[in-house]
């Protein structure tokens, strides 16, 4: 692709809606699971702690 | 050759291996797709029939590929875990299941948006669509068996199973679009002739599928080390990782 500029790049030929919506969609579930991943290790982390300070599992 | 692989077996010895493994991949990843979506996007020319929509070709065929690629390798974990009793095997196939079913979805979404601009509709009841969903509903089945059952050793044996038998899914999603007249085109790749796109396309769509993977590993890594601490939350070393990371 000839570069001519942001707005054209954006616009993808006419067919914006489409390219970026593929893209930023797939760009957006693999942020989710790398912020859900690293949610998931701190909370496995406290739930050791816990269990380390109380002698038993939370619940 | 005296290479200890049972070592590797036991989380103990693999967590951190494979915290080292998902850093280096990771940034792999971030270089391959780097790369990729440049040649995708910069040095891969306007297709004559359809424009820049066939941009989506870039994330949809190695999403497509992964889907497929990552529930094999489950499946093989899974099967692994059946035959030895491994702890490490089933955490392995749980632990690729979240990431191959977001490849799946991500292809389904991909070819929809494709679709629409090129074939007119966003979804059709054809072969390869609807082996392609049923991929994402295995994905969707053996994550919802494990976490409906308590005992990580039962759920990781019942999970196997259903990975198993899951596995005839995989060709008849390859080869539907030989089998079956689909409105889904043939293979874009072919092992037996020449790539018929454009030699820059097929390239930025194969470092793509690098980077897919290399991402695929290092979150799996990252998702196996969260199993392993939460499986392993009585054990010694663990609760040593947990001090030690405050």
């Amino acid at each position: 692709m000839n570069w001519g500029g942001w707005e054209n790049f954006l616009a993808m030929g006419g067919y914006a809606f489409y390219v970026w919506g593929s893209y930023l969609v797939t760009l957006g579930l693999i942020v989710a699971e790398i912020v859900l991943l690293g949610l998931r290790k701190s909370n496995a982390l406290l739930r050791i702690r816990v269990r380390g300070t109380t002698g038993q599992d939370e619940r | 050759m005296s290479i200890n692989w049972f070592k590797y077996s036991s989380p103990q010895t693999f967590f951190p291996l494979a915290g080292k493994l998902a850093l280096w991949f990771g940034a792999l990843a971030l270089v391959a797709c780097g790369a990729g979506l440049y040649i995708g996007f910069f040095v891969a020319p306007t297709d004559a029939q359809q424009g820049e929509a066939y941009r989506i070709i870039f994330i949809h065929v190695p999403a497509a590929w992964m889907s497929m690629f990552l529930y094999l390798v489950m499946a093989f974990w899974a099967g692994l875990g059946l035959a030895f009793n491994t702890r490490l095997s089933g955490m392995m196939a749980s632990a690729l299941a979240p990431t191959g079913a977001l490849f799946t979805f991500v292809a389904l979404w991909t070819g929809s948006l494709w679709g629409k601009p090129t074939w007119g509709t966003w979804w059709v009841w054809d072969a390869r669509l609807t082996s392609e969903l049923i991929l994402l509903f295995l994905y969707f089945g053996f994550m919802a068996l494990q976490a409906a059952i308590d005992d990580p050793r039962r759920a990781d044996k019942a999970g196997a199973v259903l990975a198993l038998v899951g596995v005839v899914n995989i060709p008849i999603i390859y080869f539907s679009v030989k089998w079956w007249n689909t409105l889904h085109q043939g293979a874009s790749v072919s092992l037996s002739k020449a790539p018929t796109m454009a030699a820059t396309m097929f390239a930025g769509m194969i470092v793509m599928a690098f980077g897919f993977w290399f991402y695929s590993i290092a979150a799996a890594l990252m998702r196996a080390r969260c199993i392993m601490l939460e499986r392993e939350r009585a054990s010694d070393w663990a609760v040593e990782y947990a001090k030690g990371s405050t």
